[in-house]
């Protein structure tokens, strides 16, 4: 079986301003990322082969880029795989360039959220019994009442750690001029916000998001011919398992088995064998707060149950040992469903070429990059990890 | 041979309500004491299920050969909710079914006909259940004075407990109460006429013919079980009838549950039948557009059901309802702001072709590893074993909270919304202690406040939506209902 490791480049990327985007329609979005990244790839409609696009509720079918993009009769596949669709397309296109199908292809994510006037996300389909009154951060406080209570965490004490991840993300968020929550907040501002869903609080819950993210892919030895700072794709991980966590006794609840899958793909593929020591920067998803600690621990940073202690210690921050969420994150930067993975890349991929927007946020030396998608909630999740580094 | 009661049992609902605090909301006298109020997510049909599932606490479920439900408030006015009940209480498919509703005897009715049933030959154990929540209209007495509850006896010729002796019915024809079709409160005509003419004439023919039938006085009697509109007419009727208040009576639970309806006379049949000796003999009596009214013979067997909640233990399990706009909230009399999430749907289709793991409550029990899931699996989890399962249920098990979240955001009619996932115990032999059955569900009957992980839980069968005017049941987990 061969890896994908060095056969795909992204030589372009564009993200809109993520937020509350009353004045613009998710077309405008598209088209404000789209042409950012066409403009930074230095190619033009006519020279796309094939699209993926990824949206989980704001539109269906390929038609839903090619409409505001007047894309002409090429191929486009509109994929999805809950919060996870935004990296979805990366996977998807990248296969394509990888068996010689296209030269350049074009990945677009894209959500708007803020029209549907409701609290957190829409329901899509639910089971009429079994799928209702769950919400997702309370999917996701599931995981981090029993955290607690297997590591002997007293509740007060665990949400504490929980709200330094709020806080750094916030630090981030605020330094990146197209983040959603661009406000510094404190540990007692966390604490003190009203709560979701025990023990989450409104600051460990991300926003609610508009926005569009891009991306333009070519065969690895044709990158050059572009750019000499494009990133290489080094490995790309989806684990998928049934999905019945929630319902199964066997499932503890405290470790996330998917999320280890995933990483062990991608891993595997990149020839990373000491994650902590080899990756320079980590975008996570942190749909909560806990869904970061979780999968800091599942893609093997920390070991099982000690996450906690490299949170307490500020690892993560934009100064530590490994900067977690550089741009803010989910919790700052916003979570358009579908453009959330490809944000998550585009962070990565800045960072590599030293292009973060302010210097002030322009990490050192980042040469190896993790970024992870991720849809569902303990029990139950669908992750992508891809592993983007630095070309030559 | 002997035909009677062969097991008991009984429902009230967690939450009473302070009759003071009812008085108080109107600037108004209040009755005193309390009145049991079903939860938001309780009705008639979820609490005859309960009443059921006590009465039937250790006996084979397959046994029962017919239900019949008796009920002013059933869920539906066209289509039957016996059916439902007996689906949800798992007994067989092969059973006869049927409503007794519309009056407020129609406990006893119910009793009478299962009664004849066994005694034709046409059914061995025949199931009565009955369970009111009726309305009061706001600011008025029957607001203070209804209660919430259900009842249930197993009728049957076999252990007979409580063998019924002889029965006396009469009807009569008065609007004294009343609904009609689109009536949400109980009428009334003026007092004096309903009660005189009404309530007292009618009770009072019932005991004396029924005494008199059997040629028995009120020293004969151990106890007297009858119903009452109110605590006034029950002294009233007991003193009339010649029975020492004291030491005869069975006390009528209006200063602690209130007046249920179509379930009540049962409800007191039960308490009186938990403090019962072998030997006793009770008058059993119950008015509504006539009356009905039936002697009964403690026997032995009585000592071999004790082990039941019946009254008794669901009165001590109680939790106060902190406000009377609370209630009005649980029984929906008053608009509320809509909460900005979708609301959900009902599917009929899904409801049905699922029942048995919905309503019934069963998990899958794979033949090839014995192990058990719920939702039922066509492909084992554990093994990988195709279509080689079967139904077991799971809604008598014991079960640990394992975790949980108290959320405000999920749509609910009683926020927040305790979403758990329970471990039940496995029932099966040679399976490890680990290998509990997980069930994901909501949390009812709790102080949000006292919710740990690791408590203990048990299963309830309750409504999750009335969307799209149509009742959505499920079951959820509670804290055990023991004082």
């Amino acid at each position: 079986m061969e890896t994908i490791k060095d056969k795909v480049a992204i030589i372009g990327m564009g993200c809109c301003k993520f937020g509350e985007n009353w004045d613009k329609s998710a077309d405008d979005m598209i088209i404000d990322a789209v042409y950012e990244a066409y403009e930074d790839a230095g190619v033009a409609r006519e020279d796309i082969q094939a699209a993926w696009v990824g949206t989980a509720f704001s539109g269906i079918g390929g038609i839903s880029i090619a409409s505001p993009l007047k894309l002409d009769r090429i191929p486009i596949t509109r994929v999805e795989n809950f919060c996870a669709t935004g990296m979805e397309t990366i996977r998807n296109a990248s296969y394509a360039i990888a068996c010689g199908a296209y030269n350049i292809v074009l990945c677009v994510g894209f959500e708007k959220l803020k029209d549907t006037g409701l609290a957190g996300l829409p329901a899509g389909y639910t089971h009429p019994v079994l799928g209702v009154n769950v919400t997702a951060p309370g999917r996701w406080a599931m995981g981090a009442t029993r955290y607690f209570q297997a590591y002997g965490i007293e509740p007060q004490e665990g949400r504490k750690t929980l709200a330094q991840i709020s806080v750094k993300s916030h630090y981030n968020g605020a330094r990146h001029p197209k983040a959603h929550l661009r406000r510094e907040i404190t540990i007692e501002q966390v604490l003190n916000a009203p709560l979701i869903a025990w023990p989450l609080g409104l600051f460990d819950c991300c926003g609610n998001t508009d926005g569009a993210a891009a991306a333009i892919l070519t065969r690895a030895d044709m990158a050059k011919s572009f750019r000499d700072d494009y990133v290489l794709i080094k490995g790309i991980g989806l684990a998928i398992g049934p999905g019945l966590g929630k319902e199964d006794a066997s499932y503890d609840y405290i470790h996330l088995p998917e999320t280890e899958a995933a990483a062990q793909q991608a891993y595997e593929q990149a020839g990373i064998t000491d994650p902590r020591k080899e990756l320079d920067i980590l975008e996570l998803h942190d749909c909560f707060t806990i869904s970061e600690l979780m999968t800091l621990e599942a893609i093997g940073i920390c070991p099982k149950g000690k996450a906690k202690e490299d949170i307490d210690a500020g690892t993560f921050t934009l100064t530590g040992e490994l900067p977690v969420n550089a741009d803010g994150g989910l919790k700052s930067f916003g979570h358009p469903v579908g453009a959330s993975g490809l944000r998550e890349c585009y962070e990565v991929y800045k960072q590599i070429q030293g292009k973060a927007e302010l210097p002030e946020r322009q990490l050192k030396d980042v040469r190896l990059g993790l970024s992870h998608n991720q849809g569902g909630h303990p029990g139950s999740l669908l992750p992508i990890i891809t592993i983007l580094g630095q070309a030559g | 041979m002997k035909t009677g009661i062969v097991s008991y049992g009984a429902y009230i609902p967690i939450y009473r309500l302070k009759r003071d605090e009812i008085a108080r909301a109107w600037d108004r006298g209040s009755m005193g004491g309390e009145k049991a109020v079903a939860n938001y997510d309780e009705d008639s049909a979820t609490m005859a299920v309960e009443a059921m599932i006590d009465c039937l606490r250790d006996s084979d479920r397959q046994s029962v050969d017919g239900l019949y439900f008796a009920s002013t408030t059933p869920p539906y006015r066209e289509k039957q909710s016996a059916s439902l009940i007996a689906l949800a209480a798992d007994l067989r498919r092969q059973i006869f079914t049927a409503d007794f509703a519309d009056s407020l005897r129609a406990g006893t009715v119910a009793l009478r006909a299962a009664l004849d049933a066994v005694k034709s030959g046409s059914g061995k154990r025949v199931m009565v259940a009955a369970a009111d929540c009726r309305l009061g209209q706001p600011q008025s007495d029957y607001e203070q004075n209804f209660g919430d509850g259900a009842a249930a006896l197993l009728i049957g010729d076999e252990g007979v407990a409580c063998e019924i002796e002889g029965s006396y019915s009469h009807a009569d024809d008065i609007l004294d109460i009343w609904r009609t079709e689109t009536d949400t409160f109980a009428k009334s005509w003026e007092d004096r006429f309903i009660l005189s003419e009404g309530y007292v004439r009618n009770t009072r023919e019932a005991i004396s013919s029924i005494m008199e039938k059997y040629n028995l006085t009120p020293p004969d009697i151990t106890r007297a079980v009858f119903y009452a509109p109110d605590q006034r007419r029950h002294s009233e009727m007991a003193r009339a009838m010649g029975f020492d208040p004291k030491t005869q009576v069975q006390e009528p639970m209006f200063a602690t549950v209130g007046n249920t309806g179509a379930a009540f006379a049962l409800m007191m049949l039960v308490a009186a039948l938990e403090e019962a000796r072998a030997g006793d003999r009770i008058l059993f009596a119950n008015y509504g557009d006539g009356g009905d009214a039936f002697i009964l013979r403690v026997t032995e067997e009585i000592e071999k059901i004790r082990e039941r909640r019946g009254i008794k233990r669901h009165m001590a399990s109680r939790m106060t309802l902190p406000n009377y706009e609370k209630y009005l909230r649980f029984r929906r009399l008053i608009p509320t702001e809509a909460q900005a999430r979708e609301q959900a749907n009902a599917l009929p289709p899904v409801a049905w072709r699922e029942r048995e793991q919905l309503i019934s409550f069963h998990g899958s029990r794979c033949k090839r590893c014995g192990r058990t899931f719920h939702p039922m699996q066509r492909v084992c989890i554990y093994c990988g074993a195709k279509d080689e399962y079967e139904g077991v249920r799971l809604s008598d098990r014991q079960g640990t909270l394992y975790t949980y979240t108290v959320d405000n955001l999920a749509l609910s009619s009683d926020p927040p919304t305790i979403v758990s996932k329970v471990h039940l115990e496995e029932g099966v032999e040679g399976v490890g202690e680990n290998q509990k059955v997980g069930v994901y569900c909501l949390m009812t009957d709790r102080d949000p406040k006292k919710v740990k992980p690791d408590m203990p839980v048990e299963m309830t069968f309750r409504k999750m939506h009335d969307s799209g005017g149509m009742h959505t049941y499920y079951w959820k987990c509670r804290p055990p209902r023991e004082p």
